[in-house]
């Protein structure tokens, strides 16, 4: 019996030859991450467990994104206390502002994530970085605080679901419409304590930025992680990003023969277009149903679509246009690099020319942190992740999830619509 | 360890951002989260919670974000013990590494109600419903994830291991 790529990763990582799921193992790690809301709870047991010294320095990445620049004095005093643990633990991959960006943005931009790795953050979105071939999850503060004193976690072997994509991309369907028709078709907790393997020619086709967005959103079907196999695509990617080898271990490809708990296959060739309504992302319809629903506020960044082919596409949409004048259009690049490329790329002009207003990289209104806190009965859609009660601020406000190309179409149309529609 | 107290009933995918809301994660000291404990979901929890008292849950309890503020924020309330069909994976090792007790048990979600009083034995996972006179048997841990909560929690573990080395 063969072993999924995912089942590799966490053999070589436990020094073993093979895993099976189910098994409990005790694996090393190659980079660990906290951002400004999990870092203070880590720190705070770091030090309950009598540690002194991070294992390695060089292995973990603090990110100061969720609510940076500092939005009030208690945010304020969190992110010191994160500066003031990274300076004294010589912490090699602090970013602070003005270097920083969305953590699952900077990390795979900044070459600190490679096919292979095993990464544990404090942030659900940690699975983000499985588009490369690495392993990655999510934990929480005192998981996290573990792994900066131990250098290594405790895991349980996931199940693998393989998840199979064929035919062609239609236009203006990407990676965020093949992960919402996933979550849609196994819903919130079909990928639970699983590991979503993400194969097929539609896969292939699908950029990297693209893979980013479907790997991060594998926590939303509740699993431990998404991942890709490597290809041609991953290793332009790495060429760019990467400065270090990554030959660590044989394949990064499943074995033909390796074991699924559940298999499945999309069609994406007559794909529409997906819209996650109010307040669960596995609420998905395909365009042509949603209806007529008036916005207040569209959202176009986060650690799911705020990178450069986001931005791409809205800047495609938004030429020559301008924001339907009842909506407020909030775009947030994911990092410091993709806003000066935005720049570079004329796409600043064109942003400001439809009126839309544009921040410097931060989480910001996703969690419902701030920049573009809604209001009790207000409507926004979002590229973000999640849509549940209260995510992007008032209980009683409400947030439809999509990708950018339909985003940046309903800032202008006032209501969901598709770029067709406009 | 036995413990008793009147169940607060929730439905499916009670989720991280209704337990403890990101305008509260600004702060991280368990008392003040405590406050402010499942406010989106339930307005009247955190004023009318008292120790002891038990949540009980349908699937996927603790979905979404990461943040171990959830189970800090339950763990403060004075709530004993989460009773769910099931939990979503970042919250189970959150709740198990700060020595908050859970357990699984789809047949005691169905079998108690709203302000029942319900008797956990934690160490041999029974759950009885003081008000019907149902007992339940929850699902066993895992021997590294006993290991955990009989220490009480992954501080403890870490420490242990640092000594050792």
């Amino acid at each position: 019996m063969g072993s999924t790529i995912t089942e590799k990763i966490l053999a070589a990582h436990a020094g073993l030859d093979r895993v099976e799921p189910g098994q409990i193992i005790n694996a090393r790690i190659d980079l660990a991450l906290a951002n400004d809301i999990t870092a203070p709870l880590a720190i705070k047991a770091f030090r309950n467990m009598g540690a002194d010294k991070v294992f390695d320095p060089n292995k973990i990445a603090l990110v100061p994104d969720h609510f940076m620049p500092a939005k009030d004095i208690q945010s304020a005093a969190q992110c010191a206390m994160m500066r003031d643990f990274a300076s004294e633990q010589s912490i090699t991959h602090f970013f602070e502002i003005g270097r920083m960006g969305i953590e699952h943005v900077l990390l795979p931009e900044n070459g600190l994530v490679g096919p292979g790795d095993l990464v544990v953050g404090a942030d659900s979105h940690t699975c983000t970085y499985g588009a490369l071939g690495a392993f990655s999850t999510g934990v929480g503060s005192t998981d996290l605080a573990a792994a900066m004193a131990l250098g290594e976690t405790w895991l349980r072997v996931p199940e693998s679901l393989r998840l199979e994509y064929t035919g062609t991309l239609p236009p203006w369907v990407g990676g965020k419409d093949l992960i919402l028709a996933t979550i849609g078709k196994i819903g919130v907790e079909g990928g639970r304590y699983m590991a979503m393997e993400f194969v097929g020619p539609a896969i292939a086709d699908l950029s990297l930025d693209g893979r980013f967005t479907m790997a991060n959103m594998a926590v939303e079907a509740g699993a431990k992680n998404g991942i890709f196999h490597v290809d041609a695509k991953t290793e332009e990617y790495l060429d760019r990003h990467l400065a270090r080898d990554y030959a660590q271990y044989d394949s990064y490809l499943s074995d033909p023969d390796a074991a699924y708990v559940r298999e499945m296959t999309f069609d994406v060739s007559g794909m529409e277009p997906q819209v996650a309504f109010p307040h669960l992302p596995s609420n998905v319809r395909p365009l042509s149903r949603v209806g007529e629903v008036a916005l207040d506020q569209v959202v176009i960044g986060s650690c799911t679509n705020g990178r450069m082919e986001d931005m791409e596409i809205a800047a495609s949409i938004l030429a020559g246009r301008k924001t339907h004048p009842r909506v407020r259009l909030i775009i947030i690049p994911g990092s410091q690099a993709i806003f000066a490329d935005m720049i570079r790329k004329g796409y600043m002009e064109i942003f400001l020319e439809a009126e839309a207003v544009v921040s410097p990289a931060t989480c910001g209104p996703c969690l419902g942190g701030y920049m573009g806190i809604l209001a009790a009965g207000e409507r926004a859609l979002a590229t973000t992740n999640r849509n549940f009660v209260g995510r992007m601020g008032h209980p009683e406000s409400e947030v439809y999830l999509a990708g950018p190309a339909v985003a940046a179409a309903s800032a202008v149309a006032g209501r969901i619509a598709g770029p067709d529609d406009l | 360890m036995i413990l008793k107290g009147k169940a607060w009933r929730y439905g499916r995918n009670v989720d991280t951002d209704v337990i403890i809301p990101a305008r509260y994660l600004n702060v991280s000291e368990p008392a003040e989260l405590a406050k402010h404990c499942l406010e989106d979901l339930d307005p009247g929890f955190a004023c009318g919670v008292h120790p002891g008292d038990i949540i009980v849950a349908e699937e996927n309890f603790g979905s979404g974000s990461s943040r171990e503020h959830a189970p800090v924020a339950i763990k403060a309330a004075g709530v004993s013990c989460v009773i769910a069909k099931s939990f979503a994976r970042i919250f189970y090792r959150n709740a198990i590494n700060i020595g908050l007790p859970i357990l699984e048990c789809p047949e005691a979600v169905e079998g108690i109600g709203l302000g029942d009083e319900v008797r956990v034995d934690l160490a041999g996972g029974r759950i009885e419903n003081l008000a019907t006179g149902a007992i339940f048997q929850a699902q066993p841990f895992p021997e590294f994830m006993r290991r955990l909560i009989d220490l009480g929690g992954l501080e403890e573990y870490v420490r242990e291991r640092l000594g050792k080395e």
